[in-house]
């Protein structure tokens, strides 16, 4: 009689494969890697999608995510989707980037394909380092930030100022929206998700170049427990990177 | 068939598109930008891809992105976006993916200038990039060859899933010559079997040049290599001019050999019996002919518009009992046919290692 009254409030979403995570304890790409998964399940795109992986830590984000794949060279996931999309588009097409890849190698190719308003959707990770070779610094290091290649923190007079993505990109005429949201709790989570949503849809409804910059956690190279990245995300990491809606057209506004 | 007369850059580009062009990518440089700006009209009007990329490297990128899935897509530079595109080269061929690229070589190294060169020579048929690779590289030296060529280029590159590369030079890429144009060919094909079309009915697809196993990236390695093996075995072209008489051989190719071809006509008009052998892809090299070649004619002579660097390809073809000679022009200078000539005069009476006789004098 039990079964009869126990429903599923959560489960694996079908697009996210039952596989081991190679990321790191604490880290915030398996959250997100799960909130792009629900959102491509629920719009019903998985047929049509093509994702382009980048190189850092989610050069594998194929090995989680059940949609055709190409993998691109550093930085120049933009320009890979471009080709993509072009000949294909009518497909869902994205890139699921992080920082040291789209700001700082692949600066031209992001500006460029927001500047095109090309209808591609960027999943861009900003951890605020290179997680994948062990922890450098990359143009997202807040100042004073220790890293393996800043070790007395980063000295904005000789190593320049941290770049703020989201706001660069929004001051162009091409993209349709941009925002920037975090993972560090279920509510920031929960926004994370409704605003993937929403950046699939713009690409969906043809209305341009859509990205969500996450303000994500890198325990391992932080040097931090999991729960003290949280924290000092909301901390450290959000002061600098504000969340909110950089660029929504009124088509985009629509959508909701 | 109508001989219409073109422009080389344009000629290429409309071979290209009645190729099957379905995505073209391409960046600004002189002297290639014609063949952009004619695609920039004539490719939205037949409603296909075309983007002015923000550079060479976004340009061999999007050419990767479309490549992956499915599309017949192009690029087209000059020597320093050649040298850019290296990269994207790289993980092309490693992801076997087909495209083609045409580099209309200019002078260099450095930004160089313009003028025509053929030192892209090394980037071209070496591979270029990093990792063990090659890309199939065919040298027009005409107009219509470099239509037939383009033209063609599509079904090689899907043939063996790699890079096919047209190597011209300035002088092909704007020079005028009559043409006949190949009739348009219709686009669309099946499922290839590897392309990203979006998982519908069938297990996803994952297109990546990722080998972290080193046990996996050396199969994959084997796999390119024995695919190197077939082109080789399959694919290798050349002409042969009056060679059958010959006492010497000039070896050029593209339009350095247009030049020599003129050069031995004079040559032969005073009585000195010279051939020329023309690789038409300089990757697979044409070794086997040209040895068969230096076993009658050991005296040869290596004509390029660089500094010796298919020479290198000629000494391992025809081995140390041959004499080559070697005649080139550098930093975009176009040798005339009497430096040729002059050259050709003075390889005659060298005393020969081999026993071969010697030719004629000028």
């Amino acid at each position: 009689m039990l079964a009869e009254t126990m429903t599923v409030v959560y489960e694996r979403p079908e697009t996210l494969l039952p596989v081991v995570s190679h990321y790191c304890p604490g880290c915030s790409h398996g959250i997100i890697h799960r909130l792009v998964a629900e959102v491509i399940d629920e719009l019903g795109v998985r047929e049509q999608t093509i994702g382009v992986a980048s190189v850092g830590c989610s050069v594998f984000s194929y090995n989680y995510l059940d949609y055709d794949f190409a993998q691109a060279p550093h930085g120049r996931a933009p320009a890979m989707a471009t080709g993509i999309k072009r000949y294909r588009p009518n497909h869902v097409v994205f890139t699921y980037q992080g920082d040291g890849d789209l700001a700082s190698i692949g600066a031209a190719e992001i500006i460029h394909a927001a500047a095109r308003g090309e209808n591609i959707t960027v999943i861009f990770v900003n951890n605020a380092v290179f997680g994948m070779t062990g922890g450098q610094m990359a143009p997202t290091t807040l100042p004073h930030m220790k890293t393996t290649s800043s070790p007395q923190g980063r000295d904005v007079a000789t190593m320049g100022f941290p770049i703020r993505v989201s706001e660069m990109l929004a001051t162009l005429d091409g993209p349709a929206y941009i925002v920037r949201r975090a993972v560090s709790d279920p509510a920031t989570i929960n926004r994370t998700k409704k605003a993937i949503r929403t950046a699939f849809q713009a690409q969906l409804h043809g209305l341009g170049f859509s990205m969500v910059e996450i303000l994500a956690a890198c325990p391992i190279n932080w040097d931090m427990q999991p729960e003290d990245a949280l924290q000092h995300i909301k901390n450290a990491m959000i002061p600098y990177y504000p969340l909110g809606d950089y660029k929504v057209i009124d088509a985009v506004k629509a959508l909701a | 068939m109508n001989r219409e007369l073109w422009e080389g850059n344009q000629a290429i580009a409309e071979a290209a598109v009645r190729g099957g062009l379905e995505a073209y990518f391409g960046y600004p440089i002189t002297p290639q930008t014609e063949l952009l700006e004619y695609l920039s009209k004539r490719m939205p009007e037949l409603g296909r891809a075309f983007v002015q990329a923000e550079s060479e490297l976004a340009a061999i990128n999007m050419v990767y992105g479309a490549a992956t899935a499915g599309a017949r897509t192009m690029t087209s530079s000059s020597s320093p976006g050649v040298s850019l595109m290296q990269e994207g080269l790289s993980y092309i061929a490693g992801s076997e993916v087909p495209c083609v690229i045409v580099d209309m070589m200019r002078g260099g190294p450095g930004l160089g200038n313009i003028s025509p060169g053929q030192a892209d020579y090394n980037q071209l048929v070496r591979g270029g990039g990093h990792g063990d690779y090659h890309s199939l590289v065919l040298a027009p030296s005409t107009i219509q060859e470099a239509v037939t060529l383009t033209y063609n280029a599509f079904d090689l590159a899907e043939k063996y899933r790699g890079i096919v590369v047209i190597a011209a030079d300035g002088n092909i890429g704007q020079m005028m010559e009559p043409v006949v144009m190949p009739p348009m060919r219709q686009i669309g094909h099946a499922d290839r079997g590897w392309e990203l079309s979006g998982a519908a009915g069938r297990p996803r697809r994952i297109i990546s040049s990722i080998g972290l196993d080193p046990e996996v990236m050396e199969r994959i390695n084997a796999r390119l290599q024995a695919r190197y093996r077939e082109i080789e075995a399959n694919e290798v072209r050349f002409a042969e001019r009056q060679t059958e008489d010959a006492d010497l051989l000039v070896v050029a190719f593209g339009s350095a050999a247009r030049i020599a071809q003129t050069a031995i006509r004079e040559a032969r008009a005073r009585g000195i019996r010279v051939g020329l052998f023309r690789p038409i892809t300089l990757w697979p090299f044409p070794y086997q002919r040209l040895a068969e070649l230096a076993q009658r004619i050991p005296r040869l002579l290596v004509v390029e518009m660089n500094a010796g660097q298919m020479l290198n390809d000629v000494r391992l073809a025809v081995g140390p009992q041959a004499v080559v000679s070697f005649y080139g022009r550098t930093g975009g200078q176009v040798p005339m046919p009497e430096e040729i000539l002059a050259q050709i005069g003075g390889m005659a009476p060298t005393p020969s290692t081999n026993g071969a006789r010697a030719i004629a004098l000028l």
